[in-house]
């Protein structure tokens, strides 16, 4: 069987956000004749928000790098294709000799890529050819020449500043077009979710200390058990539950402009690693570090404005997702108890959700942001 | 350690929380975390970082005496090993 058919798996440039249809490939971190496992980082892209890690999710070993550093990509473009694994036959050596190193007598290059090649000063010998039989094409030295010339660092801040403004507006405006949202909010007391951290937290560590915004995860989480119709997907015309609670944590970065990466398997962690994993990811997300998985798949936002002092948010839903629930801030109100009808001072905060009306309805999602509110009743369950 | 070696320590640790900080914009008696924008999370690293490089553990329960930097100050000073 010929190596170059039925074998090659193609890995894709994965979608990563609504608002990023296009990155640029900063480095590979891996070279033809790499092994590659599932969820290996192998290249590095940057996006109008971030700089992000690209995973692999398929096992095999890398046969060649279609894009160079430096390039622009669009979403779904192929950056490499793998030999699957098994199909490890050839030494890798002769695998990195792919059409790199063959010489130029043996190669086909098309007399418009030669002349082009010349004209924009590129060695044409070190041109990946992508056309029939691995032919230099025109379109390989133009990608060639413009991998050579821009700086293979991520943009200015200034840049990325304009850039993620205009990322956040189509995706927004678009949300906007689409999504049929309808609001709700619920006051939910913290009386006991506060005395029971306070009590967990008198006995941590500093370096082991929840904060609320933890246990708040891990409710709306769980609550998604009951209403898969607020986490999934919708995607041509029609809705798809996601079959696990990957939650975006809105992160807004202190240069300004926000960004919603996910804590994967929010229902299934305790506490005590969500509080690992938001500190990690918030860390990541200021410092422009980010997974492809963690960027793509954020199957139902929640956003925390509290810390800004407003009692409510009514959050815009990140498409293709169908809810957004947002907290407000830690209020010491008035609450009248509803067994005893006693008025008691207790810190209460503002659930509220934003939801597509073309996948739930306002009864649905009023029993969502109950059920929510149930979980955080017992916060030494969650 | 002296106040100024404290107020160092502070002020470094903060930046680490928030690059953009600019110390002379800072003013020492009034709330700390309205003027440098500091969420819980940021907060609660700051306070890490402060532990981990003054050796000084800090409970929950005192959050509210430290609001301004002149009461960190103060406070860590009473509290770091001499």
């Amino acid at each position: 069987m010929n190596r170059e058919e039925g074998i090659v798996i193609e890995f894709k440039l994965p979608s990563l956000g609504a608002d990023m249809d296009e990155g640029k490939l900063i480095e590979w971190l891996v070279k033809p004749g790499d092994e590659v496992k599932r969820g290996q980082v192998v290249a590095i892209v940057d996006t109008s928000k971030a700089a992000v890690d690209v995973e692999i999710w398929q096992e095999g070993i890398v046969h060649q790098l279609l894009v160079q550093a430096g390039e622009k990509i669009p979403v779904g473009t192929v950056l490499a294709t793998l030999l699957a694994p098994g199909e490890t036959a050839a030494p890798p050596a002769s695998i990195a000799a792919g059409p790199v190193v063959k010489t130029e007598a043996r190669r086909r290059i098309s007399p418009a890529a030669r002349k082009e090649a010349e004209t924009l000063g590129v060695d044409i010998a070190t041109v990946e050819g992508t056309g029939p039989d691995a032919a230099v094409t025109l379109a390989d030295v133009k990608r060639a020449a413009s991998a050579k010339s821009p700086a293979l660092q991520p943009d200015s801040s200034a840049d990325k500043t304009a850039e993620m403004r205009k990322a956040i507006a189509a995706a927004m405006s678009r949300s906007k077009r689409e999504i049929p949202h309808y609001y709700l909010a619920e006051t939910i007391p913290l009386d006991k979710a506060s005395t029971w951290l306070t009590q967990q937290n008198a006995q941590r560590p500093l370096t082991a200390r929840l904060l609320l915004a933890v246990l708040q995860l891990k409710a709306v989480a769980l609550a998604t058990k009951r209403f898969p119709e607020m986490n999934g997907f919708w995607q041509d015309g029609a809705y798809l539950p996601a079959p696990a609670a990957h939650l975006g944590v809105a992160i807004s970065l202190r240069q300004g402009g926000l960004i919603a990466p996910a804590i994967h398997d929010v229902a299934d962690k305790t506490l005590a690693q969500l509080m690992s994993d938001l500190t990690d990811l918030v860390k990541r997300a200021r410092s422009g570090s980010l997974r492809s998985s963690e960027m793509s798949d954020p199957t139902l936002t929640v956003t925390n404005l509290g810390e800004q002092g407003v009692d409510s948010v009514f959050g815009v839903i990140y498409p293709p997702q169908v809810a957004l629930v947002g907290f407000g801030k830690l209020l010491r109100r008035p609450w009248v108890d509803d067994g005893s009808g006693e008025i008691r001072a207790l810190p209460l905060v503002v659930a509220s959700l934003a939801a597509d009306h073309r996948v739930s309805d306002g009864h649905s999602g009023a029993l969502f942001l109950a059920e929510i509110r149930e979980l955080l009743q017992h916060p030494e369950n969650l | 350690m002296n106040p100024q070696e404290i107020t160092a320590v502070v002020l470094a640790t903060l930046k680490n929380i928030a690059p953009e900080l600019e110390e002379s914009d800072l003013i020492a008696d009034r709330p700390l975390r309205n003027q440098v924008d500091l969420d819980s999370m940021d907060w609660l690293n700051f306070l890490i970082g402060l532990h981990t490089a003054l050796q000084v553990e800090i409970p929950e329960s005192d959050y509210s005496k430290l609001v301004t930097l002149n009461d960190l100050v103060g406070y860590l000073r009473q509290r770091c090993p001499t």
